[in-house]
């Protein structure tokens, strides 16, 4: 039971960075109907900006403290991920309104590449590092109720919490402001949000900009991990099937699938992965995620989709 | 009635619109004056929709000229024309459907809001304060359109009628000085078209908003309306009192056929 447990939490804290990054994908395609191919390459840049100012900065400033050094670069992080979103909304988006979503998809696609590519030149291809200073060493908790206690990883619950907190934030933001209520409107009904005066332009800046932030965390988070490389990008393909189960517009949906799917890898690859010989854990949501395009395409909490014959 | 009608607010100037070999709109020129209530009307694909399109910026006219309070444009965009005050409603109904009537009509009052971004997001006494008076202005529209015991459900779930009403909160919510109503009694029964006309007529009594409106009940659009214009493919076939438009002889062939 315990063991079950502990397998059990340490998915849910997987689950956690999955949603989040399938966040990212969500407020996109709601607030613009575009499903955005770049979002992996948004979590690679964003690390790699973290990553390298965190470096740079106290031999710029002459500062050793870590804290600050980490502060500064997320700053400075966060504000070239505004600074990409307005590009992109100004060079791009703006110029390929009301065309169709292949077209969207495929600008997507490039604007990926030349984000990874565009990364690589500024920052450096090698593998670097972010220190947060998250702690590494498991602990022990409820000794008293199970045998042995629950083994956790401080820095999963710790980079869940962070996930968790940002979600929420997020959610409130969007129920209780008037921007929010705007970024709503907008994924509800383009056209009539623009003849009650809502700017798309502005709108889809800010949905950028917050889809930036949230590859941010997203980054340092996964880049804290598993150090800051061009397989963070792969990140986002892991996201995938969260936002084929939850529902490409659907909030909820975005958490609920990736705890759902945080949980059934780690599930299914303790318990089932030795019948097979293990593996299970890199397919596991492509097969969830398959079994749903079958029977549920419209995901858990997505629109249904009606077409008048 | 105690209203009275002023200058003329809104003018259009031989505006042709066509869509690759459709023409939708062929030279055709109108005007609008302030507080009148205007009706546009013609059989169906006369081209009434194009018309409040191109007043409201969806469609962008190949020829021709919009003139807004002397104001001089080539066409129209939806945000341009929400910002100088022309409101509308949608023939489809164009609500935002997760959203609670409440949400709905607080999203008029968008342009109106001026706390930035950062105020809102931390919830800031700026934010709040300015939200509670749109609040409150949004009540007295509840009010007045009495839709009161609706104001909490999503809009989705609501009959039609009821759909088509909260489409006009949300348009009144704007405040605008010219109302564009797209068939505002399109698919309602007897007493939903009553209610509606009655509104309409309010609105333009007691806010004083000019209203150029779309129909093609010809009953409802001569008792609520002050002068017409009449549309047949594309082409204006009338315009004056609805007493000189029923008398129209084109009027009448284009309504009841070629025979008269």
């Amino acid at each position: 039971m315990g063991f079950f447990l502990e397998v059990l939490i340490g998915g849910l804290m997987t689950g956690m960075l999955y949603s989040l990054v399938a966040l990212g994908f969500v407020l996109i395609f709601k607030a613009s109907g575009v499903f955005n191919f770049a979002q992996g390459a948004m979590v690679l840049f964003a690390a790699l900006a973290m990553a390298r100012f965190s470096e740079w900065i106290p031999g710029w400033l002459g500062v050793d403290n870590l804290m600050v050094a980490n502060i500064l670069a997320f700053i400075i992080a966060a504000f070239l991920m505004f600074v990409v979103a307005w590009l992109i909304e100004r060079l791009v988006l703006r110029h390929l309104v009301n065309q169709e979503g292949a077209t969207l998809l495929m600008a997507t696609l490039g604007i990926a590449y030349f984000i990874d590519g565009l990364g690589q030149t500024v920052f450096g291809s090698d593998i670097y590092k972010i220190d947060v200073g998250m702690p590494k060493e498991p602990v022990m908790v409820l000794q008293g109720v199970f045998e042995g206690g629950l083994l956790i990883n401080k820095e999963d619950f710790i980079a869940a919490l962070v996930a968790a907190m940002l979600v929420a934030a997020l959610a409130l933001f969007f129920q209780k402001t008037a921007t929010g209520r705007a970024l709503r409107a907008v994924a509800d009904d383009h056209q009539a949000a623009q003849s009650i005066g809502i700017p798309l332009n502005r709108i889809w800046v800010i949905v950028w900009c917050v889809a930036g932030v949230v590859a941010l965390v997203a980054g340092i988070i996964w880049g804290s991990k598993m150090g800051v490389q061009f397989s963070l990008v792969t990140v986002a393909l892991r996201a995938l099937p969260v936002v084929i189960l939850g529902g490409l517009t659907s909030v909820p949906g975005a958490i609920i699938g990736g705890l759902i799917i945080g949980v059934g890898e780690k599930v299914s690859e303790v318990y089932l992965g030795p019948l097979v010989g293990g593996g299970i854990e890199i397919w596991f949501a492509y097969m969830l995620a398959l079994v749903f395009l079958l029977f549920r395409p419209q995901g858990l909490f997505g629109e249904k989709i009606i077409d008048r014959v | 009635m105690a209203r009275l009608i002023g200058e003329v607010i809104l003018d259009l100037q031989n505006v042709s619109l066509s869509f690759g070999g459709v023409n939708a709109l062929v030279d055709i020129s109108f005007d609008v004056r302030e507080h009148e209530v205007r009706a546009i009307i013609g059989p169906n694909g006369a081209g009434k929709s194009s018309m409040l399109n191109v007043i409201n910026g969806v469609y962008r006219p190949q020829a021709g000229e919009i003139i807004l309070r002397g104001e001089h444009f080539r066409q129209m965009n939806p945000y341009k024309a929400a910002c100088a005050g022309i409101a509308r409603t949608f023939q489809n109904i164009a609500l935002f459907k997760g959203m609670s009537v409440l949400d709905n009509i607080m999203t008029g009052r968008n342009l109106k809001m001026k706390a930035n971004i950062f105020q809102q997001a931390f919830w800031m006494g700026a934010a709040q304060r300015e939200e509670l008076e749109h609040r409150a202005k949004v009540e007295e529209i509840i009010d007045f359109l009495e839709i009161q015991h609706i104001r909490k459900t999503p809009v989705g779930r609501l009959p039609y009628g009821l759909q088509k009403r909260v489409d006009l909160a949300r348009a009144l919510a704007m405040e605008p000085q010219i109302l564009l109503l797209d068939e505002p009694m399109a698919g309602m029964n007897i007493e939903e078209k009553q209610d509606m006309s009655r509104f309409i007529l309010d609105v333009n009594d007691q806010m004083g908003t000019t209203i150029v409106l779309i129909e093609h009940d010809m009953g409802v659009v001569m008792d609520v309306s002050d002068r017409v214009v009449v549309l047949d493919y594309g082409k204006k076939i009338g315009d004056g009192s609805p007493d000189e438009v029923r008398g129209n002889p084109e009027v009448i062939s284009a309504y009841l056929g070629a025979s008269h």
